[in-house]
Formats: structure tokens, sequence, C-alpha cells
């Protein structure tokens, strides 16, 4: 099955040859579309347009969504459960710095918070991995040798994505070089919101190429789709197209993750893992601060897709302050006293 | 009743990945085959809030009164079958009283009072209510069996919120209807039902005495205690004594009410059949009536539909107050083309509904209002197996004690079985399938009664046709039950004719006359 | 100006309708029949009655309607339904007015009848015809304005748009009045047809006449077969039919003599029907000419159903 080529793609048809052609492994790119093609056809089972594919991919009613997402975050969890839950938060963490003034110190020191959070008690564990601009990789690596903690990598033009294939699948590469074990991509905003979806899928079919076994996480940076009705086409798209994770935002726009895009995206991933057998995992960042709000995104997370979810190689939150306040409620629940600010790190 | 319960469930096969299965939640299985101990807690709300009397006497003349008849009956905790109070049974000598007692206070302080007197009393109520929410919520679900989510967020937000839009009202009749005046039209009986206890006192209540009318009202007997206790607001509030009566006792005690000579104004709130009865009682003796009756209302879902918050709304249709409501959606009329995956999304996540302890703050699904009502629910849903639909009932641990029955859905139903044709009054969904937006209609409209539908559709001139040609009074587009004082709320045909809420909810109370 | 009755050689029935006759010439007589589906069927029944002027002498033959043609009449009202609902409220509206153009260019036909019927002198029978024909157009003109006054916007507590507009109950059984052989009629008829509705009129008992000339006005105007159904004969054998027939939304029952009244709405509540009735002891004295009394939007309003409609706001 061919997909329709958009109108970018027939007015520089040999940039996105070449670009396809020259900085990918010929197997790994023609493994990963073959894949792609057929969890397209798996999911539709006829050769449409990917524009049409996605209409008829279902529509998400506002208010609706919005109403069950502030009901199911009235649940209220047994203790033990809660404590279980502020465990689970630390090790599904991305810890995170993506700012322009980062440098090899801010980082080193950020990667020892992720290796051991709390110093005065080791029980609590380490996070899930630390998250990075590309050039700062392979410092990240350094520091977290031994760790378990995983390096992700964010790529392909970092926030915005507006930049050229042939540069965001370079840096993809050179993150890989660097020793990212996990790759954070956007997907292309600008092509996605005037209808150019095979160009969206397409990138993303070209960059899990490049990953090769490098975990995928697709960035919708859900703030700038605009409905919840994008937020699920751009989900089901991404999850065809190969991602390994799909997650809400790049933390750079507001809003951020939220409980209702969050919840739209867990039902997509149960729509997609119904019909074609493949889990994709789910990523909320950006805007997560209280381990309240992260525990109702597990009351979300567990309402929808069930106990095989509540594990860090299906869930991860993006957050940097979080952790901090989770810190401070697993104290409070063993102390049974409230801390304070100054007794924890701030890296 | 456990093991007929217990025979009714289904078990089904289900995939590893996604849901969870049919066993309890202790041993779901996850990843690398740990159990995740993950259980919500029972977050009970206390009960301490309510403080119950031993007794309750009739509230007749601003004061609590024994009741002439000398008779009690005792009002339970259907969750637990725990006796929770003991209520006076009023005989007809107390119906004579009550109705002597509101006209005297028509004639000598309501009915003559300025508008906006009237309405400082109703704010004050309103204010009151707001006050003593968490203790009315609590109360309500003691003696309903409701979950206390919803009587805490549904029931009584809208009770408070009735008095403060009514009272409103009181001082600007004037410019209700263009041309005319409206005068106040007497002594109103009210009769509510016992699925909202309180709800439905402030839908009558609130109204009647806005437009300058004095009351007697009798709660269902199942649960009186809702209404009892706000006697003690209208107590708190100064209302005049006399202008809210509230009788306790049973159905008889009712129609001996509407039928005494001194009403103006008959309101009922009940049963199809009950409804009739009324209005045959009290036939040619020139009172006003409104009724509000049952209903078999159809969800109506195309495959266009946004399938996630479809299911919500299905699931709030008829699983909201266990399904005892009038205007539940207990026909889910979905389109062919997307029948199989909605109702397996739908079987999911009936699988995720919480029954058992109201108190709960968890809790989904609650008790059944009444050991009667529950055993007509079980007598439909072995109507409904026997009739040849298909059962499904999502394994639940059901609470030993308690009238409780799991949600249950059935599938296969034909438009002349019992289950898609008679109001069951529970938790029970029947589905059928259409296959164009006429037929759709047409088995829509296909039943004596016309309180409510549901449409889901992405198109909006599609769920614009629909709501024009369904016959029934509230419809929903892309959501369900909701309520709200300034939203008229009544049915077509059987369902009952009126009005409440809204402006149109002041015609019931009101005589027009010319300026 | 309509002759004097006179008595025929034969001592039948004499037609009141005939205008000035020529010397020598006999008229060619009416034949009231009953008005259904658009047509004039004569009863099934096969039986009349003899109308009397209020004089007492014999003025027509009327068809004595049995609970047949009721049967028959609520059929082709329910038939007419869907059609005169679905029609836009300005169409309905413009429907009714013609209703009225032709009642005007027929207004002397309608005094001779009124006048015998009453016993009123010309220039009463006259003000009778004038308001009857004033009080169409009135009610004609509700049509399409009906919605605004009585529909609203509801401002709920959330994001949803929520709306209220009337819609007609269905097939209205009108018991006229008993006394006020057009202009009571009229009075409440139209406010049934503008909201939509369609009727089942049991005509006066003993003033029917003017109820079947104006079915023949309303069978030349535009108005589509069933929406309107006349029909005459003795109350106490129709009432009780139109009262318990399931198939009937609401009842007007004006006309209703007082001691069938319990049981006209016992019988009512078999399928929840509204019933419109007088206020206590007005229905004998009303004075149909008072427009204030006998114009009111409510009338329409007791005919219509109140439909709420909720949406969700959101993109």
């Amino acid at each position: 099955m061919r997909l329709e080529s958009s109108s970018r793609h027939a007015v520089a048809p040999k940039v996105y040859d070449a670009a396809m052609g020259s900085t990918l492994d010929p197997v790994a790119r023609e493994r990963a579309q073959t894949e792609a093609h057929e969890l397209v056809r798996a999911w539709n089972g006829r050769s449409i347009g990917l524009g049409g594919l996605l209409g008829r991919l279902g529509s998400v009613d506002q208010v609706g969504v919005e109403e069950r997402a502030a009901s199911l975050a009235k649940r209220s969890i047994k203790r033990a459960s809660k404590l279980w839950a502020l465990d689970l938060i630390v090790r599904m963490i991305d810890l995170t710095t993506l700012e322009g003034k980062d440098t090899p110190g801010k980082v080193h020191a950020l990667c020892q918070k992720a290796r051991r959070p709390d110093p005065a008690d080791p029980s609590v564990p380490s996070v899930a991995a630390m998250c990075v601009y590309p050039a700062l990789v392979a410092v990240a690596r350094a520091a977290l040798a031994g760790s378990g903690v995983r390096v992700a990598s964010v790529a392909t033009g970092f926030p915005s994505g507006q930049t050229f294939l042939e540069l965001k699948l370079a840096e993809t590469e050179l993150a890989i070089e660097a020793g990212a074990d996990e790759v954070d991509m956007v997907i292309d905003r600008g092509a996605f919101l005037c209808g150019d979806y095979v160009t969206v899928f397409d990138e993303i079919v070209a960059v899990k190429a490049a990953c090769r076994t490098t975990l995928l996480k697709v960035i919708l940076e859900t703030g700038e789709l605009g409905t919840y009705d994008n937020v699920r086409r751009a989900s089901l798209l991404a999850m065809a197209a190969g991602a390994d994770f799909i997650k809400t935002s790049t933390g750079k726009v507001s809003p951020a993750a939220t409980l209702p895009v969050t919840l739209v995206m867990l039902e997509a991933i149960r729509d997609f893992e119904r019909r074609t057998g493949r889990a994709v995992g789910m990523k909320p960042a950006g805007g997560i601060r209280t381990s309240r709000e992260a525990i109702a995104y597990l009351v979300v997370l567990y309402e929808t897709l069930g106990p095989g979810w509540m594990t860090p190689d299906r869930f991860r939150f993006g957050a940097s302050s979080l952790l901090n306040d989770v810190l401070m409620q697993i104290r409070k629940e063993r102390d049974g006293r409230y801390s304070g600010g100054d007794y924890f790190s701030l890296d | 009743m456990t093991s007929k319960r217990d025979q009714m469930v289904t078990q089904r096969p289900r995939s590893e990945s996604v849901g969870r299965g049919t066993a309890s939640p202790s041993s779901w299985g996850f990843g690398d085959g740990q159990a995740v101990p993950w259980e919500y807690a029972p977050a009970p709300e206390s009960r301490d809030v309510v403080k119950l009397q031993a007794r309750y006497g009739l509230f007749v003349g601003g004061k609590e009164v024994a009741p002439r008849s000398g008779q009690w009956f005792t009002t339970i905790d259907p969750a637990t079958e725990e006796p929770l109070a003991e209520v006076a049974k009023a005989g007809l000598a107390d119906v004579e009283d009550a109705v002597a007692v509101a006209r005297r206070a028509f004639r000598r302080s309501w009915g003559g009072m300025p508008g906006r007197e009237r309405a400082k009393y109703l704010f004050r109520i309103a204010r009151i209510l707001q006050e003593r929410s968490r203790e009315f919520a609590v109360l309500e679900t003691l003696d309903t069996g409701k979950p206390i989510k919803e009587s805490r967020d549904v029931d009584i937000p809208l009770v408070a919120a009735h008095f403060w839009y009514y009272a409103g009202w009181a001082d600007k009749l004037d410019y209700a209807f263009p041309g005319r005046t409206a005068q106040p039209l007497g002594v109103a009986a009210q009769i509510i039902p016992w699925n909202f206890p309180l709800l439905m006192l402030a839908w009558k209540i609130a109204p009647a005495l806005a437009a300058g009318n004095t009351v007697v009202l009798k709660p269902a007997s199942p649960t009186p205690l809702s209404a009892l206790l706000f006697a003690d607001v209208c107590r708190q509030a100064d209302l005049p004594p006399g202008v809210v009566n509230i009788i306790t006792g049973p159905g008889e005690i009712g129609l001996a009410l509407v039928k005494h000579p001194d009403v103006d104004k008959v309101a009922f709130t009940g049963s199809t059949a009950v409804g009739k009865e009324i209005g045959r009682a009290i036939a040619g003796q020139g009172k006003a009536l409104t009724l509000e009756l049952g209903g078999k209302a159809a969800n109506i879902v195309f495959d266009d539909a946004p399938l996630d918050q479809a299911i919500e709304g299905i699931v709030n249709g008829i699983f909201f107050n266990q399904g005892e409501v009038c205007c539940a959606g207990s026909r889910l009329l979905v389109q062919e083309s997307i029948a199989e995956p909605l109702i397996e999304k739908l079987k999911d996540r009936l699988a995720t509904l919480r029954v058992g302890d109201p108190l709960d703050k968890n809790t989904d699904v609650g008790a059944i209002n009444n050991a009667a009502q529950l055993a007509k629910i079980e007598a439909l849903i072995e109507a409904g197996v026997a009739e040849g639909a298909e059962l499904y009932q999502p394994a639940c641990e059901l609470p030993a004690r308690g009238y409780f029955v799991r949600p249950t859905l059935f599938t296969n139903v034909a438009q002349s079985h019992r289950i898609a044709q008679e109001e069951i009054f529970g938790p029970v969904l029947a589905v059928l399938t259409f296959r164009t937006p006429d037929e759709a209609v047409e088995k829509a409209n296909n039943t004596p009664y016309g309180l409510s539908a549901g449409i889901w559709t992405e198109k909006g001139s599609r769920i614009l046709k629909m709501a024009k040609e369904l016959r029934a009074g509230v419809v929903w587009g892309n959501t369900f039950n909701r309520f709200d004082p300034t939203s008229p709320f009544g049915g077509y045909k059987e369902s009952g004719f009126g009005r409440e809420g809204g402006l149109h909810g002041l015609l019931a109370y009101v005589r027009l006359e010319d300026r | 100006m309509p002759r004097p009755r006179q008595a025929t050689p034969g001592g039948g029935p004499v037609d009141a309708s005939a205008a000035v006759g020529t010397p020598g010439r006999i008229a060619v007589r009416k034949t009231y029949k009953l008005y259904i589906g658009g047509a004039f069927p004569r009863s099934e029944s096969g039986r009349s009655y003899v109308v009397k002027g209020a004089d007492g002498s014999p003025l027509a033959n009327a068809v004595r309607g049995s609970r047949k043609d009721v049967r028959d009449a609520v059929r082709a009202a329910r038939a007419a339904f869907a059609g005169w609902e679905a029609r836009t409220a300005v169409n309905r509206g413009q429907i009714l007015y013609r209703v009225a153009e032709l009642l005007e260019g027929r207004r002397e036909q309608f005094e001779a009848e009124v006048g015998a019927a009453e016993g009123l002198a010309p220039a009463e029978a006259r003000a009778q015809v004038d308001r009857a024909v004033d009080r169409w157009v009135w009610y004609a003109g509700w049509a399409d304005k009906i919605s605004q006054v009585l529909g609203t916007v509801n401002p709920v507590a959330g994001s949803y748009f929520d709306f209220t507009i009337p819609e007609a109950t269905g097939v209205v059984g009108v018991v006229a009045p008993e006394t006020s052989s057009l202009l009571g009629l009229v009075s409440r008829l139209a406010p049934v047809l503008v909201g939509g509705n369609v009727a089942v009129v049991l005509a006066s008992e003993g003033r029917p006449l003017p109820a079947v000339t104006l079915s023949e006005v309303l069978a030349t105007s535009d108005v589509p077969g069933g929406v309107v159904n006349i029909i005459t004969g003795l109350r106490r054998e129709l009432v009780p039919h139109l009262a318990a027939h399931m198939d009937v939304n609401a009842i007007d029952a004006w006309g209703v003599p007082p001691d069938l009244i319990v049981s006209v709405e016992e019988a009512a509540m078999d399928n929840v029907k509204r019933v419109a009735r007088p206020p206590r002891g007005a229905a004998e004295r009303f004075d149909w000419l008072d427009d204030r009394a006998a114009q009111r939007p409510e009338w329409i309003a007791a005919f219509l159903e109140m439909k709420t409609v909720w949406h969700p706001i959101g993109v």
C-alpha cells in the first residue's frame, strides 16, 4: 500500500529522498516503513488517504471528557496504595532540565538527584530517566553510569520542530551516538495544523528508523493542537507511525499536560492496542507539580488502561519540581509530620 | 437472595493486556506478574454530621406535632436494612388539620405578603441549605441508598439552587407572563417520590412559595427524613407557621390529601399508574394539576459519536442513582455500524463500576431504595432472560446485607420485549440497534412515555433534527442527565404534563389574570 | 337581510340560510354533513337529528355522528398531524389567515345562521360574525410569534446551551361551546390550530349549523384535509368516546356539559390527556365578545408541549 503523497512532497521530493536515503541505514528504514504501513493497514484495512483515515478515527466531546477527568480526580486511594503510588511516581519521573543556560555542572548535579533523590532515605528509588538537550547527553551518561537511570535526549529541533528534516535526523543519530537510551522527538505541528498529515507521519517513521532499538517518545505538543479531536488524531497517527511512547508537551508551551488531555491520549492508546495488539506508553509532561496531581494522573491511568500500565515501562512523568513534593509526601507518610522546602535539595 | 444475584454474573474472557479481567482486584496481574496494590480507600463520609431523632412527628403549623392517628412507622437504611428512625403515620384527621392550617396561613400571612418579602424567606432557606449541605447529603444517602458522591455533588447543590432561583421570581411575577398578572392558586397538595426526596421537595415547594401559595407536602414513605429535616430549615428561617406543612404516611394519605376539597392545586411526581389514579380521584373538582410520571428514554448513539464520552453518557444515563430515575436512559439505541465496538467498550466500562456502601465516596452505584423496588427489578431481569435477551453483568462483590443489584446490560433486545417497554427503574440497560436516523426516531418514539431522550453524534444538523423529531420533554444532545433550576423539565404523553424549573415552572402555581 | 322562517307545506325543516328567494322558486336546500379528512361524509350510522332555531322552529337535519365517526375523525387527524406540524410557522399563519378571508366573504350566510340558531337580531348577529373573523385573524398572527413569547434560553450553571421551545401536542378533541355557535367555536378552535395541532371538533349539539358552514370554509381554504374535522351529533353519545380515545392527546372541555365533566376527566387519565377547562362556573356566562377574556396566548399554550434541549459548548 502506498500512502498518498502530500503537496509538500511533490514540491520537494529530492530533499525528502535525499534525507531518507543518505542518513539512514536502509534496512532499518525499510523495516520501519513496512511496520508503519502495516500498522496503518491493520488500523483501517483499506487503502485510503491519511486525512480521511484520521477523520474516521473518532471525535471527542470537550465537556464530556473534562467532566470524566474531573470525576476521576475525586477518587481517594488507600493509604497503603498511596505509599506505593508515591514510590511508583518517583520511579516514573523523567527528571528534566531543558534550558538554554544548562551547563555540565547543572546536569551533573541533577543527575545525582536522579540517582538518589533523597540522600536521607535510601529506600527512595531512583527516577526513571534524565531528560536533557543533545549537547549534554554525554555529561548525563557519565554522571549516571551504573545507576540504572536512563538518559533521554530531546531531538528533532526541540521545542519548535521548525527545521529541516536532515537536521532532525542527524540530531537524532548524534544524540544516540552520544549515549541516549531514549529520544523525545517533536512532531511538525505546522504540517499537522495545515492538514499535511503525511509529512507528520513520514517524519516519525524516519526518526523511528534512525532510532533503531532506541526508545522513541513522540511529543504532540497538545497545547498547540487546539482541540481534543486533534489530540486524538495526532496520538493515533504517532502510534501508527511507530512511536513507543506518546507525550503531551515540550513544557515550553502553556497549557502543557492536563488530566483531560491525558485521558484522551490514554483512550487512544487503548483503542490502538485493541486494534493492533501493540501497547504504546504515555508521558504527560509539564505543569504537574504536586503529588496529589500526580496521583490523580495515576487514577486516570488505572481506570483507563488497568494495572498493566502501572509501570515506568509504560508511563512516565515529565517533571522537575514534582520530585521534591513527592519526597515531602513520602517523608510525611513515614514520619507523620509535614515537612518544608528546606529539607529537600534544589538542584 | 445472594445466590440468585450471583447466578446472573457473566464470566467474560478478557485479553491480558487491556482491562482488568473478571477476578477480584487483589489478584489482577501486571507486567512482571506481581499484583498491583492499587485500592481505593473506603473513604467513608462520617455519619456524625447527622443527628437523627428517635422519632419524628408531623410538621404542621410550624411545629412538630404527634399524629392524631397515634400511629408510627419505621424508615430504614436500604444499604444495611437497619432502622433509622420512627416517623409519624398521618391519618385523615391529620390531613384535615394540615390543609386547614395551610389555608389559614394563605389567607392570613402568605397569600397577601408582598413578593419581595416572600423572596427574602426563600433566600434565607437557600442559604441555610447551603450551610447545612453536608448534613443533608449524608442524611439523604442514609435514607435512600444513593452514593454520597451523588447526594453531595448533584442532589443537594441543585436543591439549594432551586430555592435560590425561585426566590428571585417572587417579586417579579408581573414580568413573567406578558400582559398578565400572576396570582397564587391557594393551597397546594404535593406528593413526591423516593428517588430524589429532597430535590423533588425543592422542585415543588420553591415555585409554590415564590408564587404565594402555601403547601402540604407528603414525602414518599420509604424516604421521609430529608423532608422532616427541611422542616427544621423552615423553622430556622422563621418561615411563618403553616406556609409549609409536611405530613408523612402511606399512599392512601396522599390520595386523601389530593381529594380534599379545600386544596386548589395538586402536584404529583411518581409512577404513571399512580399519577393516573390521582388524576381520576380529582376529576371534575376544578383543581389545577401537574403530573411528572415515568419514562423509558432512548439514548441514541450514531456511528460518528464521540465514543468514549458517549459511553460516559450511557453509563451515567442508566446507573446514576442506580437507574431509579424517571428520565433514565434505559434504552440504548446504537447504530448498527458501531454497535459491536460500542458494546465492547460499554462492558469494559461496566467492569469498573464500584457497587457498595453508599457512604463511601468512591462508590458509583449504591443500594436500591427499598425492598419492593428490588423485587420488581429482579423480576424484570428474569423476564428479560426468559424472553431471550442476552444478559451481561460484571463480576463484582455485593455487600451481604442491603438491597443491591449488579449493573445489568441486555443485548439482542427486541422492541417488543418487556425490558424494552416497561419502566424498570433500576440499573438495567436494554440495548437495541438501528440503521438510519428515521428508524432511530421511530423506535425512540414508539412508547406511551415521552419524558427524555439522548442523542450522540458529531453532526450539528443531525442533533437539531433529532431533537425536533423526538417526542420528549427533555432532549440531551451529546450529554445526559443534566438538570438546572432554570431549565424546564417535564414530559410528553404519558410521562405527564406541566414543567418544573425555569419560567415555565411558575405556571403550575399561578392563575393568570388581566392587568 | 335573511328572510324570516316559514313553515313548509310538508312541515319539514326550512333552510335558514336561504337568502332572499325569488317568489315561486324552490330553494335548493343545503345538506349539513360531517367534515372528516377534508371530505364531507354522512355518518356511517346513517342517522340524523332535527336542529331547531332559537324560536323552536326546525332549521335543518344535522348528522347524528356516531363513535365510529369519532374514530374516523381521529384517524384522519392523526394522519394530518405530521404534515401540519412540519409546515413553517408563517405558512400555518397564512393558511389560517386565508380562512378568515373566506369567513369574511361568506359573512351574510353566517349572520343568517347564527341569528337563527341563537335568536339574535341582525345587528347582534353581525357583531358576532365580525368578532369571529377578527378573532381568527388575531390568532392567525400568532403562529410565527408564539414560540418567541413562550420559548426561552435558559442560563444553566454549566457549559451548555439550553433552550426551551413549544411544540404542538398533537390531536386535540375540541368540545365546542354549546351556546355560542360560531364565535365560541372559533375562539376555542383557532388557538388549537395556531400551535400546529390538529382538531376533532364536536360541534354544539343544539346549534351545529354554523360549525358545518365553517367546515365548508375550511375545505375551500388551504387547510389540509384532516387538520380540522367537525362532527355533529348528541353530546352525551359522542363526548365519552372522544374523552376515552387513546390517540387523542388533549381535550378542550369548554363545551362539556357539567354533569359529564367528571367522567371526561377520569377517562382522559387513561392516556394522560391534557384537559383544558374554563375557570369554575365561567363557561355558562362567558362573554365571548370580550377580547380581553377570549383572546389569550395562554389558550394557545394550553395545547403546546415545552421541549427543553441541552448541548455542551466546547471546541
